[in-house]
Formats: structure tokens, C-alpha cells, sequence
């Protein structure tokens, strides 16, 4: 069975009744008004959110906004950068939404009108909605690190967006010299995937370990901890001794305070540190259009009902994915995934007019340290009583004394997790 | 007009009559909607190392979630003892890497919610990669060792065993691993019978039982 390969399966497309298919179309019919949802942002929660909206409920007009005609998956980005994936693998389109009679649009969403209840976007193009929902993940702070901007960013990327950013890191990557140093800088939290930059720093060094193996990686955090740190420093050293410096922000006064693009340098409270390869990954908050809608607050991020993800802001507006603060849930796609789902229904029963089912939210979540190597956390969450987080009722993580086994099998789940999430996202 | 009249009366009652029903439907949903994006819309898995759960029994599925839920084999029996729902479930205990962490997540309740409805769904068998020659001695292997209990090719729901027929591969090997190395509980018979094909043709037989698994699409 070895000969096995994953891509080679055939996949099936959809034609089957939604998961979450209920049959409430019936008072719009007999109130002959088309109720429209316009959902801003189709990724992991957005595109999740119009899918189910309108399979749960055919009778709903649901326009979807989108910048990109092409959308990379964060999730899977850091084995690009590691070298055992062809970006082409983490790209999609949005064929399969529009054959579920959703009207995708290609623009910017520039501006909401909360009073006439319509988006503008930069087309010009006016889209009138009886519920909004904005799925519009991060958008990156620039100028909080000194001088990193977006020309910086050309030089020493982020790719905290997957797509070009991607690719110029991991073309730096390649043509870096053996015996480089590549200096990766993760932010303070909250941001978008708590453990990516860690699985970034595993993925670079499985890459450098078999390629240039003089090479070094310095990790300069933002923090003194970081998610599945144990797991993570397990793997570091069974994999990659010696090859990884992580600084926790104790021994620097706060981790990366400014950058030199043309020096190729970053600096701290203490040093001024040379690089061959940079990758700062800065902080975040909400996307941008959630900031013009005015749904944010002082913590640049969205406070909502964490029952419905309705903002706590503007009644009518929902929030979901990584721009909403979803107090117990991390940042990660399976979130904006779940959370889409939660939203789905509410906007459904708002709509209607019916009560709302009780929420259930999930994640799972995996790191790849090497092409055998995988490992993760998964959790079920409910919502508390007060409504005040979404509590974690069941999960945890791989066990640090799992068998290589099973940390091989968690490679082929995160696989197939992933063959899953992008067929519920975009077939 | 009386015709109509009547038929409305009749809507209006099925109205109010499946209004406990929608919400329990309604339920159903959101909680199904938290394992489908692993293990595919409907159930029906896209991804080679994630099982199908389409077209498995209510009971199966129960005992799987259970057996999850309940790591200590004593607690396991007393819940499903104490459960007129559970009656007829057999449940041995299962290793987990994930699933075992996210069980305890569900009530019992919500456990048969979920079971119902995968159970309630069509399984699709995908294409998949497969050796003839493989597959040839595997259909030998589960003619043998296998049909008597997973009949028709491995196909039968009803009868409460795992559907092996169009499982995917991958998934079927770590199944069979678990069950060979102990880490998963099965019933007397099935140990004889793996014993059985261990003897007489070692590791490569649960390779060919693959094989022959995945060849079947229909």
C-alpha cells in the first residue's frame, strides 16, 4: 500500500443534501420577499457561512465579496516554505460556491452604510443586505515594528497571507547561501495561528537540515511562551538540535522593536542582529473592512455574541473567523470554519424569525515539524451560560509521550483534514 | 374548496406537530456540522486516513463514540448498560489519536444525535488506488476469514459490523494495526480470524484485504 498516493484518489463532488440542510424557506415564499445576506470575505469562515446559509435555506439571496479570483490556504502555506509542497496544491476558486447559487463578486469592499443597509465596494457596485457578515481575518500593523511597511515587507515577508508572500520567502529560502541565518519573528498575541510561526520555524529547518545544513534559524518572539511549546521544543530537539534559537521576549526586552530593510537587519532593546533571511511576522487585528464598518473596538478586534457572533456594535452585522474576538477559541481556520456554521444557523433563525439551536464549536489544529512527524490540538467547546466565552468542554493535545506511530499518523490526518476543510469550503 | 380547506387544516397541524421535530432537527445539524469539515460532507470522507462514516449502523456508531468517550472498559459497560438506547451496542475499547480527546465533548444524548444521522446517510466508495493482484488474494482472505460475519463483500450496515467495502485503505490499515498490536478491543471470533490470516500469510494478508476493500467502487 505504499505506493499509495494521496493525490491520486479521486474526489467527488457535491450533489448531496448539506450536512446542516433544514427546510425553513417557506415564510418568505408567503411573504414574497427575497431576503438578502451579503457576506464580506471568502475564507475560511466566509466562505463556510455563505455555503451553509444558503444550503441550509435556498429562498436567501446570498452574494459573496471577495478581492481575490484565487484563494491560498494559510493552513498547509508553511510546507510550501518547507519545500515538500507546490503552492498550486494550497490554491482554490470559487466555482463550486457559485454552483450553490451564490453570487460571487470579485472587489474590494470598501464602505458599509449600516442605516440603508447596503455595502459599497471599490467597483463602484452597491449590494443591499438584511444581514451582513464579515469574514475578513486579519490585516497586518504596519509601522507598529519601526520600519517595517509594506516596501519592507517585499524585502523581509510576512507570509502571514498566503499566496505571493509564500512564494518570495520560500524563493529567498532557496537561494539563500549554507550557513545563512534566517531570523523569524513571531508577534505578541492575540493573532492569527498561535502555533503557525512554530511550525513555520520546524518547516524552514526541515528544509535548511537537508539542504543547507550549516544554516541556522533564531526565532525572536514577541512572548515568554507560545502555543504547543512543549510538543514543539520536543520535536525542535528530537529533529532539528542545534539548529533552532529561540529567544523568548524576557532576554530582549520585547523581541523585534525595529527593522533596517536595505541593512537586512532587526533590532531589539539590546543588539542589532544580521540576517540572511528575514520573515517578521507583525502584529494584527481585525481586517480592515471591519474597522471602516465600524465594529471594532479599542482592542482592534470585534466584540460579537459568542452564541451567534452578532456584533456587540451594529445589530444585523456578524463577525466571525480571526477579526472577532471568540473569547476560548484560538485564531485558526477550523475555527472560522465552525464559527461560520454557528453564524450560519443564527442569521437563519434571525431571518425566519425561530429560535436558535443551542451552538457547538470545534478545532482541530495540526502542526507538521517533519514529513513523519505531526502533531496537534483539538477541542469541543459550548457556550458558557452568561454567554461570556466559549468554554472548552473536551480536548488537549498529543501526548508528549505519543510513538512515532502515531505521530505519523497525525501527518496523514492533517492531510486528509485538509482534503476535507477545502471540499466543505469551496465544493 | 372544502378539498383545500382540509388540506390546509392538515398543513397547519403537521406545522405544529413537527415544530419539536425542526428543533431536534435543527440540533442535529449544528452538532453534525462540527465533524464534517474532517470527516466529509455527509460523512462521506475526501481525505484517505479519515473514515467514512456514511451508511455505518446507529449501533456502530454509537460504540465507537463511546468506546472514545469511555477509555476505562468498566465505566464503558456501566454506561451502556444503564441505556435502553445502548442496548444493543457492542463496544470495545479503541485507541484514538483525536477522536479520543473530542468524544467526551457529547452527552449520550448528542452521541445518538449524531450517530442517526450519519447512519441515515449513503456512503460513497471512491475511486482508489488498488493492486489487482493484491486484491484478487484479498477477496480469497475475506472469503475465508471475513464474509461470514462482514457479509457481502463487506458491505452490510445492518448487522452492526464496520462497513469494509469502499472504507477508505489507508484508515483500514491503522484499523487493522490497532487491532493486531492490541490497542483495540474485538470480538473472540475476529481475534481467531486475524490470528488466522496471520499465520498463514502474515502482515501482507491485511495489505491485500486493503487492496481488495478499496477495489470495490459499487
Amino acid at each position: 500500500m505504499k505506493k499509495l498516493n494521496r493525490r491520486d484518489f479521486i474526489k467527488y463532488g457535491s450533489g448531496t443534501v448539506a450536512a446542516g440542510a433544514i427546510t425553513l424557506g417557506a415564510p418568505n415564499i408567503a411573504l414574497g420577499s427575497t431576503k438578502k445576506v451579503v457576506v464580506i470575505g471568502g475564507g475560511a469562515g466566509g466562505a463556510i457561512a455563505a455555503k451553509y446559509i444558503k444550503k441550509a435555506d435556498s429562498s436567501i439571496d446570498v452574494t459573496l465579496i471577495e478581492t481575490n479570483k484565487e484563494y491560498y490556504t494559510c493552513f498547509m502555506s508553511n510546507e510550501v516554505l518547507g519545500g515538500d509542497r507546490d503552492i498550486s496544491t494550497i490554491r482554490h476558486g470559487y466555482e463550486g460556491l457559485k454552483k450553490h447559487g451564490i453570487h460571487v463578486v470579485h472587489a474590494k469592499a470598501t464602505g458599509v452604510d449600516h442605516d440603508t443597509k447596503k455595502v459599497v465596494t471599490d467597483a463602484g457596485d452597491n449590494f443591499a443586505y438584511d444581514r451582513l457578515v464579515l469574514s475578513p481575518g486579519v490585516s497586518l500593523k504596519y509601522g507598529v515594528i519601526e520600519g517595517y511597511d509594506e516596501a519592507a515587507a517585499e524585502i523581509m515577508p510576512h507570509a502571514w497571507k498566503a499566496g505571493p508572500q509564500t512564494s518570495l520567502l520560500r524563493k529567498q529560502l532557496v537561494e539563500m547561501k549554507d550557513g545563512g541565518t534566517v531570523i523569524i519573528a513571531p508577534p505578541g498575541n492575540p493573532f492569527r495561528c498561535p502555533p503557525g510561526p512554530y511550525e513555520r520555524t520546524c518547516q524552514i529547518a526541515h528544509y535548511l537540515k537537508h539542504n543547507k545544513p550549516k544554516s541556522k534559524i533564531l526565532v525572536i518572539d514577541a512572548k515568554d511562551k507560545f502555543s504547543k511549546q512543549g510538543l514543539f521544543t520536543q520535536g525542535w530537539k528530537a529533529r532539528y538540535d542545534g539548529m533552532i534559537d529561540w529567544v523568548p521576549a524576557a532576554d530582549t526586552g520585547g523581541g523585534v522593536t525595529s527593522v533596517n530593510a536595505a541593512e537586512m537587519t532587526v533590532s531589539t532593546d539590546f543588539d542589532d542582529i544580521q540576517g540572511d533571511v528575514i520573515n517578521i511576522i507583525p502584529p494584527q487585528h481585525a481586517g480592515h473592512i471591519a474597522h471602516v464598518a465600524g465594529v471594532t473596538d479599542d482592542s482592534g478586534w470585534c466584540p460579537v455574541d459568542l452564541g451567534t457572533f452578532e456584533s456587540k456594535i451594529h445589530a444585523g452585522v456578524y463577525v466571525i473567523g480571526d477579526a472577532c474576538a471568540a473569547k476560548g477559541m484560538p485564531k485558526s481556520g477550523y475555527a472560522a470554519n465552525s464559527q461560520g456554521k454557528v453564524c450560519a444557523t443564527a442569521v437563519i433563525a434571525s431571518l425566519n424569525d425561530i429560535e436558535m439551536t443551542d451552538p457547538s464549536y470545534v478545532n482541530t489544529c495540526y502542526s507538521l515539524i517533519a514529513p513523519d512527524y505531526g502533531i496537534s490540538v483539538a477541542a469541543v467547546y459550548r457556550l458558557a451560560e452568561d454567554r461570556s466565552k466559549i468554554a472548552k468542554v473536551a480536548g488537549g493535545l498529543t501526548p508528549s509521550d505519543a510513538s512515532k506511530e502515531a505521530l505519523q499518523r497525525e501527518v496523514q490526518y492533517a492531510y486528509s483534514w485538509y482534503d476535507n476543510i477545502v471540499a466543505d469550503m469551496f465544493t | 374548496m372544502r378539498i383545500k380547506a382540509t388540506a390546509t387544516a392538515l398543513l397547519c397541524m403537521a406545522s405544529l406537530m413537527s415544530t419539536t421535530a425542526t428543533a431536534d432537527q435543527a440540533r442535529q445539524a449544528m452538532l453534525v456540522n462540527t465533524c464534517v469539515a474532517c470527516h466529509g460532507e455527509n460523512g462521506n470522507s475526501v481525505g484517505p486516513a479519515i473514515p467514512t462514516l456514511a451508511g455505518l449502523s446507529p449501533n456502530y456508531l454509537m460504540g465507537a463514540m463511546l468506546a472514545y468517550k469511555y477509555p476505562d472498559a468498566d465505566k464503558l459497560e456501566e454506561v451502556i448498560d444503564a441505556d435502553i438506547d445502548f442496548e444493543d451496542v457492542e463496544a470495545f475499547n479503541r485507541y484514538g489519536t483525536i477522536m479520543n480527546r473530542l468524544a467526551s465533548g457529547y452527552t449520550e444524548e448528542e452521541i445518538k444525535m449524531i450517530a442517526a444521522y450519519f447512519s441515515d446517510q449513503e456512503m460513497h466508495r471512491p475511486d482508489q488506488v488498488f493492486d489487482s493482484a493484491a486484491a484478487k488474494k484479498g477477496k480469497k482472505l475475506h472469503t475465508k476469514h471475513c464474509e461470514k460475519c462482514h457479509e457481502d463483500e463487506g458491505r452490510v450496515a445492518d448487522d452492526d459490523t464496520g462497513v469494509l467495502a469502499g472504507q477508505w485503505a489507508p484508515y483500514f490499515l491503522y484499523s487493522m494495526a490497532d487491532f493486531n498490536n492490541g490497542d483495540r478491543d474485538m470480538p473472540k471470533k475476529m481475534k481467531i480470524k486475524l490470528k488466522e490470516i496471520q499465520d498463514s500469510v502474515g502482515h501482507a494478508g491485511f495489505e491485500q484485504l486493503a487492496h481488495y476493500y478499496a477495489s470495490i467502487t459499487d
